[in-house]
């Protein structure tokens, strides 16, 4: 039942709530406030809010001095390939932990997860060789491995806590009733964590979006992503802050849509399991 | 065909043993009921038939071939879940046409089986609706729906009914008990209610802590209980079971009396006691009796118009020739 609230305290939480999420948000509106001013109105001081010239001028500028498509295919290949790749291997791995687990399976959640605690940089020079031995740098696949590689223990994770809320008896059930270990996840478990597996997509595509450490490092021109295109403005010849606000705007833009279209399943998938 | 052996089966936890080596059969066509009191190990059991638990040791058959190393689904038994354990995502058309779909049955004869099915548990209107939609006596429907269109060597239900209301339940024991005579198929029935053990088993296994304590007709278990602990399981109310002097007048450790082989009188009798509650059912009347000297209470059935009040001194005669009588190692004397 709802406790009950008056409506001062209500008030009092909206105002709460709406300052806290301005506060949140105020980076990325003033990046994208930033990216239609000039660059003489990007630093002066004291800085201008709404009252400045608008200007489409950044955009048309980082239009042609590089490739925004080639960057945004690349994002997108390697976002959305290392998220489905993950969810074929996290699907059977989570099932197993949740349904047979052994007298190990919350030692191998933690020491999985345990590999998110560790420098990503302790591991980049043997990577670095790694990729240079496979002929992988620079290419789409081998970003696409590393960032699932990276993100796994998360999704791995996510899935065994849904999972979890799925009773068993409705596995036996397809088990009695003739499904074999496939069809049993594939027709029963899979289309009942729909809402689970989907936040847990949707969360990895957005951290595999804006994972900065590994595709600075591992691209050069061929693959790299959005998050390239965005570092390629912060240039030795100094820094345009409208420029870059616009690359950034331009980079940030295709998730913030997807997010904001998606924000229902995203909470209701963050929030899963935490009220019957 | 569905005939179930089990022979030396046993069933481990790590160290805790809760089955210990168990030898059954249940004939085919059998309606068994596995009943006891919970954590009696009545649901293991039926899990290790299934074959949704390995056994620790001995062999399961069924109709003469060894099935315990069978995974589930191929050993030809459907299983009802006391959950009911519906596919949610699926409508009640594609639930009852799971198991059919699993097996490659062509899309015709699911059709018929399922029409069949669902005109037999009266879910015809409900076949495109989800299981939310549904109540739960229609979803209890659904799951038995599911089972049927296997067309199963046996049944194994596992507490169907405890999820539903008191006036659901008498129905659809009544229409379980109908589908057995009509399908003629072996059942296993799990309860903790030895109301429907005794109304719906041809043969009942009363289990306690992992052993079999008797194995019976329901009839046989009411006239002849084996030991103590079935005496006071079957039957409702409890019988009566006394001990001491009274029981030793008897030649036993222990006499047992049920409620329905006392008779009440006001003015004289063997026992004399006063009347506590009376719980009136119309048809009959309970009086629960105190200060006898024999136990804190003993419970009498007498007819529906017998009507004493509470604190009145009444006298108990039991009926000489069905006192049971069992040792101090709790077991029958004959």
């Amino acid at each position: 039942m709802a406790r009950a609230v008056t409506n001062n305290r209500k008030a009092l939480n909206t105002a709460i709530a709406w300052t806290i999420g301005l506060v949140i948000f105020f980076p990325i509106l003033w990046t994208i406030l930033t990216s239609f001013k000039t660059e003489a109105q990007a630093i002066s001081d004291p800085p201008v809010f709404l009252f400045f010239d608008w200007t489409l001028e950044n955009y048309s500028v980082v239009q042609e001095r590089s490739n925004y498509m080639r960057f945004l295919w690349n994002s997108v290949i390697i976002a959305g390939g290392s998220t489905i790749l993950g969810i074929i291997i996290a699907v059977p791995a989570a099932w197993s932990m949740a349904f047979v687990p052994s007298r190990r399976t919350k030692d191998i959640l933690l020491w999985m997860l345990s590999t998110k605690m560790l420098p990503a940089v302790g591991v980049l020079y043997p990577i670095y060789l790694i990729f240079i031995k496979l002929g992988i740098l620079d290419s789409r696949i081998g970003l696409t491995i590393i960032l699932m590689l990276i993100n796994l223990p998360i999704i791995v994770w996510m899935l065994y806590t849904y999972f979890r809320e799925i009773p068993g008896e409705i596995l036996e059930a397809a088990r009695m009733d003739g499904a074999s270990l496939r069809e049993e996840i594939m027709y029963v478990l899979t289309p009942m964590a729909i809402p689970g597996i989907a936040s847990t997509m949707l969360l990895n595509f957005i951290l595999a979006w804006n994972e900065a450490f590994w595709t600075l490092n591992l691209t050069a021109a061929k693959a790299a992503p959005l998050t390239a295109f965005i570092a390629s403005y912060s240039s030795p010849e100094g820094l345009f802050y409208a420029k870059l606000s616009a690359a950034s705007t331009m980079a940030i833009a295709p998730v913030l849509i997807l997010g904001w279209f998606s924000q229902k399943q995203l909470v209701r998938g963050l929030t899963f399991g935490a009220v019957k | 065909m569905g005939q179930i052996t089990l022979k030396k089966v046993s069933k481990s936890f790590g160290d805790v043993e809760v089955i210990p080596p168990l030898d059954l059969t249940i004939e085919d066509g059998e309606f068994a009921v596995f009943v006891g009191p919970s954590g009696c190990g009545k649901s293991t059991l039926l899990r290790l038939i299934a074959g949704l638990e390995d056994t620790s040791g001995g062999t399961i058959s069924i109709d003469g071939n060894d099935a315990t190393e069978i995974p589930p689904a191929k050993r030809g038994l459907a299983m009802v879940f006391q959950s009911y354990a519906l596919y949610p995502h699926m409508s009640v058309r594609k639930n009852i046409a799971f198991p059919m779909r699993m097996a490659k049955i062509d899309q015709a004869e699911q059709d018929r089986r399922i029409e069949a099915a669902a005109k037999a548990l009266n879910l015809t209107d409900y076949l495109d609706r989800k299981p939310g939609q549904l109540s739960g006596g229609q979803r209890q429907r659904v799951a038995i729906g599911r089972a049927i269109v296997r067309e199963p060597s046996a049944f194994l239900f596992d507490e169907p009914l405890s999820n539903l209301d008191a006036a659901l339940r008498v129905g659809m024991r009544l229409e379980i008990m109908e589908m057995h005579k009509r399908l003629d198929t072996t059942m296993i029935y799990v309860t903790h209610d030895q109301v429907e053990a005794m109304t719906m088993a041809d043969k009942i296994v009363v289990l306690r802590a992992g052993y079999i304590e008797q194995v019976g007709s329901p009839l046989e278990l009411y006239h002849t209980p084996r030991n103590v602990f079935v005496a006071g399981f079957i039957g409702s109310p409890q019988m009566n079971l006394i001990e001491g002097p009274e029981a030793q007048k008897h030649n036993a450790h222990t006499i047992g009396v049920r409620p329905e082989h006392i008779d009440v009188t006001e003015g004289s009798g063997m026992w004399k006691g006063t009347v506590g509650v009376a719980e009136h059912l119309g048809s009959d009347t309970f009086f629960h009796v105190h200060n006898t000297g024999l136990r804190d209470m003993i419970t009498v059935r007498a007819p529906g118009e017998v009507s004493f009040r509470h604190g009145d001194e009444i006298y108990l005669t039991p009926k000489a020739d069905v006192i049971h009588r069992f040792d101090e190692k709790g077991l029958r004397i004959a």
